[in-house]
């Protein structure tokens, strides 16, 4: 079933969602979506409905936070933001994300000819 | 932390399941209305609008499946769809869930109910605190019953004096028969049975009365206010359970008697001590009175210290056997205990060896023969399961297909195998309840502790551990065999002979001939205590139980004044030939007579009478049991003479004279130098008489203390010329004796309107309750068997129709080619055959194994008996001849045609 696929983006999005609520405080899955698609300039191609599994699994560790409130246009809608183990957890993430790449973009510079 | 966290929160989520469900749903609704409030925005037309919100949100499905498996316990859902799934399929499948669950409930009832009496007989400890330190003290089993199985009172005293490692001894009176106390409440007596036990006996066995108090010591003194502590079934019984019976007083064979205490519903005298009997009433043993010159009469029992082993409790005895005195008047009789053969006559061993001790092999037995009972079941399950997967085989070629991995699928069938398994467990649970109580309330069998029989705690427990383990057994091999299908071929295979179902075949067959042998295996093993038990019943007893029974009879003989207790014999001469004569008119009755004891009941010994003016050997070679009788007893008992029987001139005026039975008569002719070696006419002193007394009768060995056992030795005197203890009335009937039981009881009062509602007992009674406890075993293991080849004939119809199914077609081809319907038979029956045959042979080959290990519980036979074992086989091969013969008729029955258009 191609579990291992799903595992990586699982993590990628789990840790979109964080910054995003690091970033903009407050904000209801909609927002979260929206604003996930905007700061990756519509590259990535979201399904927002997989973001809902994101939050409950997020809620579930204690990293963000849920209350059903009202929106700008008066819409009932529930309200996530980041809690205090969530932003430690951004930091480990984020770090261990960036190692990753650095990493991933010195090897994928590798020549050919194996000489820097 | 946070893993532990997400944890719980998922197993809350899980029983939040519709709340959880319907706040995503609001969620999701408010995410696609702020989309299309957004696109609306954009300039979309509300059609587009929506539909695009729509395409951005992705799978809707999808999305709540991911939250459900994010937030919830998916293996939870997932046994919950299973289930669900499962209770579809069987409840389609009505006829095979129906068979499949009685098969289980069959063969987890008779565990359950086996293990309820292994657990009560031998796991479980005696019903009393720290049972592990009561001790049972006798001397190993000597040539003279009872007598030499007790002690004096002052062997008693003397053994609680000089044993060390006990924090005290008790013991009661053995000598007690059944119905040796008269209630009188106005009318007739009411029969009850009582023992004396030693004023300590509740403390050292740990018994506290339900209500009132325990015995004193004071309450064995010379003197003391008579007391009696009374049975919690006879306080329900006789006293409608008066909550303040304490302290009232009844007239108890014709004392005023105060009942001081109720036993507790937990202890039954007679469910510990004496298997089949029922105790009433306990009274205090007067160990300073009368009892004193009573010899041997007192069984012992000790609790021992904390941390006291067996060994030591030994060695202790052998140290206090020489201060024990059967009488300390007579020093001659100090040490006689530590005398008897090798081991010592006093002899340590745990309570509960002595009470279950001798059926742990009969119980091992049985639990391996349910055991093979629930083997052989889930065989037979296995097989059918089989038989369900053939038939299901592309229905999971395709959801392996659509891509269920295999290890939900084999999810998938052990979860419908357990559901089956505890389908059957529960209702097996049903089943062994009812056995259980039944067998509770068995009084007539001969097995210790089976009163207190009951379901608890561990018995659920067991339940549990066969359900699980039966549903594994049976339902692992058709699921991995089924989650192992070759897709392609099993959505190919059209299901008519091709190679996926032969495996199946295959596997069935092997499945088949197993439950044979275990069958086999069983049915030898039924066969030959079958065969033991009917030895028994032929077992020529010395007397014949068949149209006779037996009353005790109440008579008071007392004499005031009697100086030489010549009048108080002549008084009982009266009464005995009154009743005798008075009994004898009645009609039906051909013979009648009165013994004081009845044989398989209790015994007791009078010493070793000897041959007049020869020496006696060193050895004490055991002593000849002692019955008091009247003229015509040996008769109504059909115990033939050599000789003559005794008359009512045999009193004590004349010649003393004795029968003594045939064993005696050789053993002593061994030392006497008789004409023809015959004892008939020869004087024997030591006997209870005064003065030599002369054998005038040589009579048939009577089994007098168990049917199977060696006979002891017997000696008879005359109730002219000795005391007898009681008066048993024997009578010999044309008639069946139950008929008579009313006007030999109505004849007894008018003689005597003190005498007792006495219980009127077929002899036969006596002897089928000697050999309960192995017709008990015989028939259990006996109906176990018969189960068993019922499910092994199951097992074979349901392979051979299964494949005459399967060869439809091919049948159908060989009839048009000309093969006749005798052929086709023979066919299909010789493949029947042959399974059986493999697995009778493979069952001959374990039975001869295993039937060794019950040679202890086999009566004349050799666990090898060639007659079992044929008989044995032959009763399969044809069963499972019967079983193959059903669908061989179908096959021969088929019509070439139609199986040919079938296609």
């Amino acid at each position: 079933m191609g579990d291992s696929k799903l595992d990586l983006l699982q993590g990628t999005l789990d840790l979109m969602v964080l910054q995003t609520l690091a970033a903009i405080g407050t904000q209801h899955g909609y927002g979260i979506a929206r604003r996930i698609e905007q700061a990756s300039g519509d590259e990535v191609l979201l399904n927002q409905g997989t973001i809902y599994a994101s939050l409950v699994r997020l809620q579930q560790r204690g990293w963000i936070d849920a209350e059903w409130g009202t929106s700008d246009n008066n819409r009932k809608a529930k309200f996530y933001s980041i809690t205090r183990s969530g932003r430690e957890q951004l930091e480990k993430d984020a770090a261990y994300w960036q190692r990753l790449s650095d990493v991933m973009g010195r090897v994928l510079a590798m020549s050919p000819e194996g000489n820097l | 932390m946070s893993s532990l966290l997400r944890g719980v929160s998922r197993a809350y989520a899980f029983f939040r399941k519709p709340a959880l469900d319907a706040e995503l749903e609001a969620e999701i609704a408010a995410h696609l209305e702020m989309a299309i409030e957004e696109n609306l925005q954009r300039g979309m037309t509300p059609l587009e609008a929506r539909r695009q919100a729509l395409v951005q949100f992705g799978g809707m499905n999808l999305a709540k499946d991911q939250h459900r498996e994010a937030r919830g316990l998916m293996t939870l859902d997932i046994l919950l769809q299973d289930l669900r799934y499962t209770f579809r399929t069987l409840s389609r499948d009505r006829g095979f869930t129906l068979v499949a669950v009685l098969i289980l409930a069959l063969g987890i009832g008779a565990n359950i109910a086996v293990f309820s009496v292994v657990n009560t007989l031998l796991l479980r400890p005696l019903p009393f605190p720290n049972a592990q330190q009561l001790l049972w003290i006798a001397p190993p089993p000597t040539k003279c019953g009872l007598s030499c199985a007790t002690y004096s009172t002052d062997a008693y005293d003397e053994f609680r004096t000089y044993s060390h490692v006990y924090q005290d001894v008790t013991g009661y009176f053995a000598f007690s028969g059944p119905g040796n106390l008269a209630l009188n409440m106005g009318g007739a007596p009411v029969p009850a049975t009582s023992i004396d036990v030693i004023a300590n006996f509740f403390q050292v066995l740990g018994v506290q009365p339900a209500v009132g108090r325990g015995f004193r010591p004071e309450d064995g003194n010379n003197g003391a206010a008579p007391v009696v502590v009374i049975s919690d079934a006879w306080w329900r019984r006789q006293f409608n359970a008066d909550p303040n019976i304490v302290g009232k007083a009844f007239d108890m064979n014709g004392t005023q008697t105060t009942v001081i205490g109720v036993l507790p519903k937990t202890f039954d005298f007679g469910a510990v001590f004496s298997p089949g009997a029922k105790i009433d009433a306990i009274t205090p043993l007067n160990l300073y009175g009368p009892p004193r010159d009573w010899g041997n009469i007192i069984t012992l029992i000790g609790r021992t210290k904390p941390g006291v082993t067996l060994a030591q409790a030994k060695s202790d005895a052998v140290g206090a056997a020489p201060h024990m005195c059967w009488n300390n008047k007579q020093p001659g009789t100090c040490g006689t205990y530590a005398e008897k053969n090798g081991e010592g006559g006093v002899v340590p061993v745990s309570l509960k060896d002595y009470v279950s001790g001798k059926l742990h092999r009969s119980l091992v037995v049985l639990w391996s023969a349910v055991g093979m009972i629930l083997l052989i079941a889930c065989v037979n399950l296995s097989n059918l399961l089989l038989a369900r997967a053939a038939a299901r085989s592309k229905e999971f070629a395709m959801r392996g297909a659509l891509g269920a991995s295999r290890l939900r699928i084999v999810r998938q069938l052990l979860t419908e195998s357990l559901v089956l398994s505890f389908s059957g467990a529960a209702l097996g649970l049903g089943l062994a309840y009812m056995l259980i109580v039944w067998l509770a309330h068995q009084g007539a069998i001969a097995l210790p502790l089976l009163s207190t029989l009951h379901m608890d705690g561990a018995v659920l427990a067991w339940t549990l551990l066969i359900a699980v383990t039966a549903a594994v057994l049976f339902g692992l091999a058709p699921g991995l065999r089924m989650a192992d299908g070759n897709l392609q071929e099993a959505l190919k295979d059209s299901g008519l002979g091709s190679g996926q179902s032969r495996k199946h075949d295959r596997l069935r067959s092997i499945l088949v001939v197993s439950e044979v042998a275990l069958a086999c295996v069983l049915l030898v093993g039924a066969g030959l205590l079958l065969r033991s038990f009917l030895h028994v019943l032929e077992v020529d007893l010395g007397f014949q139980p068949e149209r006779a029974a037996a009353i005790k009879v109440d008579y008071n003989d007392n004499v005031p004044n009697d100086k030489d207790g010549s009048l108080t014999v002549a008084r009982r001469g009266a009464i005995f030939q009154n009743v005798l004569s008075r009994i004898s008119a009645l009609p039906g009755v051909e013979a009648a007579g009165i013994s004081d004891y009845l044989p398989l009941g209790q015994n007791r010994a009078w010493g070793t009478p000897w041959i007049k003016g020869v020496k006696r050997p060193d050895k004490n070679p055991g002593s000849p049991l002692v019955y008091v009788i009247s003229p015509g007893y040996l008769r109504a008992m059909g115990t033939r003479i050599r000789g003559r029987d005794f008359t009512w001139d045999d009193g004590p005026k004349s010649q003393n004279v004795v029968m003594i039975d045939k064993a005696f008569a050789s053993y002593l002719a061994n030392f006497a130098h008789w004409p023809n070696n015959d004892a008939v006419g020869q004087l024997l002193v030591d006997t209870n008489t005064n003065g030599p007394a002369r054998i005038i009768g040589v009579v048939d060995d009577v089994h007098e203390e168990s049917t199977e056992g060696e006979t002891g030795w017997q000696i008879y005197y005359s109730a002219l010329q000795a005391s007898p203890s009681s008066a048993q009335l024997v009578i010999r009937t044309t008639l069946p004796p139950a008929s008579l039981a009313g006007s030999v009881l109505g004849t007894l009062r008018e003689i005597n309107p003190k005498q007792t509602a006495a219980e009127f007992k077929p002899i036969q009674v006596l002897v089928n309750h000697a050999n309960s406890s192995r017709q008990f075993f015989m028939l259990l293991v006996a109906a176990f068997a018969a189960l068993g080849l019922l499910l092994a004939a199951l097992g074979i119809y349901g392979v051979i129709s299964y494949s005459v199914t399967q060869r439809t077609q091919e049948i159908g081809i060989r009839m048009a080619l000309g093969a006749t319907m005798a052929q086709v038979q023979r066919s299909v029956l010789g493949k029947t055959l042959r399974l059986a045959l493999v697995g009778i042979a493979t069952g001959a080959f374990v039975s001869l194994l295993v039937s060794r290990t019950i040679t202890a519980l086999l009566f004349s036979i050799t666990p090898q008996d060639p007659i079992t074992f044929t008989a044995m086989f032959v009763l399969i091969g044809s069963i499972a001849l019967l079983a193959g013969y059903v669908p061989a008729r179908r096959a021969s029955r088929i019509n070439p045609m139609v199986a040919l258009r079938n296609r």
